[in-house]
């Protein structure tokens, strides 16, 4: 579903700090899979994520997608998919906003607002009618037992309850994606369990679930079923679990 | 269609809903948004009252006062004056008038006194304005003492009050007759203060005037357009206590959109990275400030405006009262017509909503033009 070739993302190119945070990376990522993507810090997992997630631009090299729904993009060629390596930000937002559902590690939910506006977010850009994306919103408080905290700020939260609005965000535009950056790097173990739990219930959904983690719950987790292993950069390791 | 009225429905409740939860800053933004718009909408609505009624007032002035000048200062004009400028083609008619300042020394206050043109005072009697009737506390049919120009005390009785309406420019006036006038100032017989001139054709004023400047080298011929001209300059934008308060309230207006513009907190270019990353264009984040600069300079817009037409028009400017209305201690009490300049109203809200929007869409683009994944990194 997703293909990476020879992608490479350098920062501050051509100055004396230049610095490459993915080297020559090229890599598939199947549909309906959960793919972990492992290693030490500054081993370039981010990046990796913000390159396939549509927040930043390859430096070099192609990402193509694969069976996406995109307006931009006609019908009829979907099914060979297309690369977003050199799309405008416009396209590359649509994507991202439709395409993939992002976790993140410090949660990035906005304070004093309510759980259930936090989650409501990302579908306002969307011209959805506001009554039909406040419906899913509660769908999923109820699907993540958070129903009680709808109108609590989410600054009230516990650490477990913080993770699974940020759950809840990333689904509402029901995305075919979902990526997340070190979702247990703030979560105990009893909460990290729970957390992989609800990532098997969204792969049992469908969902194409990639993860960059260096907990052993994650990556040691029968749910994985793609891990690769990465370093200064680059794939030192990959493999089906199963 | 519906999709773009959605996609900015859901971002203006976003936006309102972000303008609550700082409800303290934004308030405070708000209170002194509008208090700037306050002290600039007061000014502009009472200088343009005033100005309107000035001109209201001066259509029934006369279309021309002669006044004779003696090193450079007003001086009495003889009375023969006036027939020999009737005598000029084009002249419908000259009255002699007769007015001075009258000093109050119980109240400390100075008065206007006329000799009104129709004998509408009879002697020993007068006619004040509701000012005078107001620090003396005096009714119709009282009795008033002033002091004649010998120290003599001279008995007045009060025959009528003048209306409310004229406030604005009858309030220190005392009208009386010809011979009171004779007996408080002891003017030399023969005299007049000026002359008031009628011309018949409004066009041949100034052929009149230039032959009464020539005819009499020691008058000063001033025409009504000309008095108009001085309330103008008077009352203009330019005039006075008016720039220095317009510039107090824009210099602050200029602060404090200066800080809006530069002010834009860590918290809000985090916000502003994070709706990015969730999938927010930046068009998006554009139109999220936009709106909340709208709400904010809108409402101030409209309470500045609404405060001001209620203190000017209801409670007469009464917090501009003596910086504006005179130096007098004889205030008048009067409440302006209303009378709204809509382009000035118009420039006032291009000066305030325009530019306060512009600061703070401005930085919000800046901090939304940074890539999305600086929120994965935070």
């Amino acid at each position: 579903m997703i293909e990476l070739m020879q992608v490479t993302k350098c920062f501050n190119a051509g100055k004396s700090n230049e610095f490459t945070a993915v080297d020559s990376v090229s890599l598939t990522i199947g549909q309906g899979l959960v793919t972990v993507l492992k290693g030490p810090s500054g081993s370039g997992k981010t990046t990796l994520l913000t390159l396939i997630g549509c927040m930043a631009r390859p430096s070099s090299g192609r990402i193509r997608l694969n069976d996406i729904n995109a307006s931009f993009f006609p019908e009829t060629s979907r099914k060979g998919g297309f690369d977003i390596s050199s799309l405008p930000e416009r396209f590359l937002t649509e994507i991202r906003r439709d395409t993939f559902g992002f976790i993140f590690q410090q949660f990035n939910l906005i304070k004093g607002i309510t759980v259930l506006e936090n989650i409501m977010l990302p579908a306002y850009p969307t011209g959805r009618g506001h009554a039909l994306f406040r419906k899913r919103a509660l769908e999923l408080l109820e699907m993540f037992n958070i129903s009680r905290h709808e109108t609590s700020r989410v600054e009230w939260l516990s650490g477990g309850e913080l993770q699974r609005v940020a759950i809840a965000r990333a689904l509402i535009n029901d995305p075919a994606v979902i990526v997340a950056d070190e979702p247990t790097a703030h979560l105990d173990s009893k909460l990290s369990c729970e957390f992989m739990e609800i990532i098997g219930n969204l792969k049992a959904e469908g969902k194409t679930i990639l993860i960059a983690s260096h907990d052993p719950i994650v990556y040691d987790s029968r749910l994985a079923d793609q891990v690769i292993e990465m370093r200064d950069g680059r794939i030192t390791g990959s493999g089906l679990v199963s | 269609m519906s999709s773009f009225i959605n996609r900015h429905r859901n971002i203006i409740d976003f936006a309102l809903s972000s303008l609550l939860r700082r409800k303290i800053k934004n308030i405070s933004l708000l209170g002194v948004y509008t208090l700037i718009i306050f002290v600039l909408a007061s000014l502009i609505f009472f200088v343009h009252a005033l100005r309107r009624e000035a001109a209201l007032i001066l259509k029934n002035a006369p279309d021309m006062v002669v006044q004779r000048l003696m090193a450079g200062r007003h001086e009495l004009i003889p009375v023969d004056y006036g027939q020999k400028i009737s005598s000029i083609r084009g002249v419908q008619d000259v009255v002699p008038r007769l007015w001075g300042y009258y000093f109050d020394p119980a109240i400390g206050s100075n008065y206007t006194v006329m000799v009104p043109r129709d004998n509408m005072v009879q002697p020993d009697n007068i006619i004040i304005g509701t000012g005078v009737a107001r620090v003396r506390k005096a009714s119709v049919r009282d009795l008033i003492a002033f002091q004649a120009y010998d120290k003599t005390p001279l008995l007045l009785m009060i025959q009528q009050i003048l209306p409310y309406e004229s406030e604005l420019v009858a309030a220190d006036l005392i009208l009386m007759s010809e011979q009171d006038f004779q007996s408080m100032f002891n003017l030399p017989k023969g005299y007049a203060t000026d002359l008031a001139v009628s011309v018949a054709n409004p066009r041949e004023l100034v052929t009149v005037a230039t032959k009464i400047a020539e005819q009499f080298p020691d008058t000063r011929p001033i025409l009504k357009s000309e008095i108009l001209r001085t309330y103008d300059s008077v009352f203009d934008w330019r005039g006075g206590m008016m720039i220095v308060i317009m510039s107090a309230a824009i210099l602050s207006f200029i602060i404090f959109a200066w800080d809006k513009a530069t002010g834009l907190s860590a918290e809000e270019r985090k916000e502003i990275g994070i709706l990015k990353s969730i999938g927010w264009e930046t068009s998006d984040v554009l139109f999220l400030k936009f709106w909340e600069g709208i709400v904010i300079s809108l409402s101030a817009f409209l309470c500045g405006v609404l405060l001001a037409y209620g203190h000017v028009f209801f409670f007469s400017a009464t917090i501009f009262e003596h910086a504006l209305k005179g130096w007098s201690i004889l205030y008048p009490q009067f409440r302006l017509v209303p009378a709204i300049d809509a382009f000035q109203l118009t420039v006032l809200f291009a000066l305030s909503v325009l530019p306060y929007t512009v600061a703070t869409i401005v930085p919000a683009w800046l901090a939304a033009s940074a890539d999305p994944d600086a929120a994965m990194r935070s």
